[in-house]
C-alpha cells in the first residue's frame, strides 16, 4: 500500500518538475509547449554525454548509487539545454512573436520542433535505449514493510529544493517578479516598462533548466531513448491542468497526483494503460473543475 | 496489361485517404481555427469500427464476425468518430484552445493504447486481418480490384470536395470563418460560438473516421502501428503546405507531400545501406518537421492560399 505511494511520489516528482517548466511557458508565453518533453530528453542526453566523458564510478555520495560526476553533468546539461532552447527561441519563436502569430501556430511549431528534436537525437545518439548509470535500486527498510531507495529520496529532495528555489526566485528577485507580472498581464507589463523579451528569455532558461534536471533524474531511474520525453508529455500536461494552469504549485500538486495515480494503475495491473490514466484524470478535471484544483478562473479567455 | 498501372493506382488510393483526412482537418483547422492533435486517433476509430463490423469472426476475439455490408460499416465508422468527437468537443471546446490540443493529443494516445491492449476487440499488436474489400472479386486480376477501389475514392473525394466548397460559401461556413478570425466579434453578432465550433469539430472528426474506414477495407489488415502520431503530423503538413482554408489546397497538399514521402521511401531503399536505414528514416522526419515549421514561418498561407474574401487573414 505505502510502497506504491512512494513509487508514485518519485514518478510524480519528476512529472511535477517537468510540469512546472510547462507552467512557466504556458503562463509567460501563453501556449502549450508540446516540445517540453523533448527539452527533457535533450537534457538527459547531454548529461549522458558528460557522464560518459567523466566516468561514473568515482566519488559516491553516501548511500546513493551515483557519484559527483552525475551531478556535475547535470549542471553542464542545464547550461547547454538552456542555450539550445534560447537559440531555438531566437530562430523560431521570436519570428512568430514578431508576426503576432496565433496561439495555434505556436503550438503547431512546438509540435514540429518536438518531432525534429526526437529525430536529431536518434541521428546523433542512435534510437536504442541507453543507460545513464548502472542503477540498481538497493532498498533500505526504514519501517516494517516500507523500503526506501536512497536515490529516490535524493530525487524527492532535489524536487523540493527546486520548488523552494523557484518560489524564492519568483517572489524575491526582480526577474521573478517581472515574470509574474508578464504572466498576469503582458500588455500592462510592457506599459510599465518591463522588457517582455527579456522576461521571455528568462522563462525559457528557467523552463529548460527544470527540464534538464527532471530529464536527467528520469533517465537515472529509468533509461534514455529518443521517445522518453514524448512519452511523458501527456502526463505533464495532465499535471498542469489538474493542478491548475495559473498556479505553479498546482503543477507540483498535479504532478504528484498524476504520478501516484499512474503507480496505482500499475499496482492494480493496468500497467499497459498507464498512459491513459493521466488522460482520464485530465478529462475528469476538465469536466468537473476546468480551472484545476488550485487554479483561478480565467479572466481573459 | 494493367501491371504498369498498379503503382500509380496504389499511390493515388493512399493519397485519397490522406486527402479525405485533410479535408476533415480543413473544416476544423482551416475553416474554424480548431487545433486537433488527434487526427490519427479519429482515423483509427473509423478504421477499427469498420474492421470490427465488416470483418470476419476471429477465434480469439470476444466481439466480431458481424460481416455487415461495407457501406453500413463505413457509415457506422463515420457515426462512431462523430460521437467520440462530440464527447471531446463538449468537454473542451468551451475552454482555451490549448485544452483542445492537449485533450485530442491524449485521446489519440489512449486510442492507440486501447488498440494495442484490448485484445478481445482488436487482437492487439496482431491486428485485424482478412477484412472485406468493396467491389472486389469481379476479375481474376487484383489490379482491377484496385482500379475499382480508386473509383470509389474519387467519387467520395469529389462528393466531399463539392459539399465542402458549398459549405465554405454557405452562411454556416461564413460563421465558422468569422469565429476563426475573431470569436468575440462573432459572438457579439449573436452567434453561438461554442455550438458552431462543436458542429465543425464533429463534422471534421466524422470525415477522418470515414477515411480510416476506407483505409481498413482497402488494406484488408489494420494494426495499432498504422495509427502513430506521425500520421497527424503528416496531415498537418499536407494541409499547411497545400493551403489551409482552401479545399483544393488540402487535396493538392496531400498529393504533393505523399508524393515526396513515397519518393523518399524509394530513394532510401535504393541508396541507403541497411545499416543506415534508421538514420535515413530519422533524417526524413527531421525534414518533414522542417517543412512544417518553414511553411508556418515563411509561407503560412500555403501554396494555394485561401481567397481573402472576408477580412485579411492573420497568419
Amino acid at each position: 500500500m505505502i510502497q506504491f505511494l512512494i513509487d508514485g511520489l518519485i514518478n510524480g516528482a519528476i512529472i511535477a518538475l517537468g510540469a512546472v517548466g510547462l507552467s512557466i511557458s504556458y503562463n509567460v508565453m501563453r501556449f502549450a509547449n508540446f516540445a517540453q518533453g523533448e527539452v527533457m530528453a535533450v537534457g538527459a542526453y547531454i548529461s549522458l554525454a558528460f557522464v560518459a566523458m567523466m566516468g561514473l564510478g568515482i566519488g559516491r555520495i553516501g548511500p546513493v548509487s551515483f557519484g559527483w560526476p552525475l551531478l556535475v553533468s547535470m549542471m553542464f546539461s542545464i547550461l547547454i539545454t538552456a542555450i539550445v532552447v534560447l537559440v531555438t527561441d531566437q530562430l523560431v519563436f521570436r519570428m512568430l512573436r514578431e508576426k503576432e502569430s496565433s496561439r495555434i501556430t505556436f503550438i503547431i511549431v512546438a509540435f514540429g520542433l518536438s518531432l525534429i528534436a526526437r529525430n536529431v537525437i536518434t541521428l546523433i545518439a542512435g534510437g536504442d535505449q541507453q543507460f545513464l548509470s548502472f542503477y540498481i535500486p538497493r532498498a533500505v527498510e526504514v519501517f516494517e514493510g516500507v523500503k526506501i531507495v536512497p536515490d529516490d529520496m535524493l530525487i524527492l529532495l532535489i524536487t523540493v529544493v527546486c520548488v523552494i528555489g523557484l518560489h524564492t526566485f519568483l517572489n524575491q528577485t526582480l526577474m521573478g517578479k517581472k515574470m509574474r507580472s508578464v504572466a498576469e498581464n503582458p500588455s500592462l507589463a510592457r506599459v510599465i516598462g518591463i522588457n517582455v523579451d527579456h522576461v521571455i528569455k528568462g522563462s525559457w532558461v528557467l523552463g529548460a533548466s527544470l527540464a534538464a534536471i527532471s530529464g536527467t533524474l528520469h533517465a537515472h531511474i529509468t533509461q534514455l531513448d529518443p521517445e522518453m520525453g514524448f512519452e511523458l508529455i501527456l502526463s505533464m500536461f495532465a499535471a498542469l491542468i489538474v493542478g491548475g494552469v495559473s498556479s505553479l504549485y498546482g503543477a507540483v500538486l498535479g504532478g504528484l497526483l498524476i504520478g501516484i495515480s499512474e503507480a496505482l494503475a500499475v499496482a492494480v495491473g493496468w500497467s499497459s494503460y498507464r498512459g491513459a490514466v493521466s488522460f482520464l484524470i485530465l478529462i475528469l478535471v476538465l469536466v468537473l473543475r476546468p480551472e484545476g484544483i488550485l487554479g483561478e478562473k480565467e479572466r481573459d479567455a | 496489361m494493367l501491371e504498369f498501372l498498379s503503382f500509380p493506382v496504389f499511390f493515388l488510393i493512399i493519397c485519397s485517404f490522406y486527402a479525405i483526412s485533410c479535408l476533415g482537418l480543413n473544416i476544423q483547422y482551416g475553416f474554424t481555427g480548431l487545433f486537433n492533435v488527434g487526427v490519427a486517433g479519429f482515423f483509427a476509430i473509423g478504421a477499427y469500427t469498420s474492421a470490427i463490423l465488416s470483418g470476419p469472426k476471429y477465434p480469439d476475439t470476444l466481439i466480431g464476425g458481424f460481416e455487415l455490408p461495407i457501406l453500413v460499416a463505413w457509415l457506422a465508422a463515420l457515426v462512431t468518430s462523430a460521437i467520440i468527437g462530440l464527447l471531446v468537443g463538449l468537454i473542451t471546446l468551451r475552454l482555451r484552445e490549448d485544452f483542445l490540443a492537449i485533450s485530442t493529443f491524449g485521446i489519440a494516445i489512449t486510442i492507440q493504447l486501447v488498440a494495442l491492449n484490448l485484445e478481445s476487440f482488436t487482437r492487439g499488436p496482431n491486428g485485424l486481418y482478412g477484412l472485406p474489400k468493396p467491389l472486389s472479386g469481379w476479375s481474376e486480376d487484383p489490379a482491377v480490384d484496385n482500379i475499382l477501389f480508386l473509383m470509389i475514392c474519387f467519387v467520395i473525394l469529389l462528393a466531399l470536395y463539392l459539399s465542402l466548397e458549398r459549405i465554405y460559401k454557405s452562411p454556416w461556413g461564413r460563421v465558422l470563418r468569422s469565429i476563426r478570425e475573431d470569436e468575440f466579434a462573432a459572438e457579439s453578432m449573436g452567434k453561438d460560438v461554442f455550438s458552431y465550433r462543436l458542429q465543425a469539430f464533429v463534422l471534421g472528426c466524422a470525415i477522418m473516421g470515414l477515411s480510416g474506414a476506407m483505409y481498413a477495407n482497402f488494406m484488408r489488415f489494420i494494426s495499432p502501428q498504422d495509427f502513430m502520431p506521425i500520421f497527424t503530423i503528416q496531415v498537418y503538413v499536407m494541409l499547411i503546405a497545400g493551403g489551409k482554408g482552401n479545399n483544393l489546397g488540402a487535396i493538392l497538399g496531400a498529393l504533393m507531400i505523399w508524393g515526396l514521402w513515397s519518393a523518399s521511401d524509394s530513394l532510401i531503399a535504393l541508396l541507403v545501406t541497411p545499416d543506415f536505414q534508421t538514420q535515413a528514416a530519422a533524417m526524413r522526419l527531421v525534414v518533414i518537421g522542417l517543412v512544417l515549421i518553414l511553411m508556418l514561418l515563411y509561407r503560412p498561407a500555403g501554396i494555394l492560399p485561401e481567397k481573402k474574401n472576408v477580412s485579411f487573414l492573420k497568419d
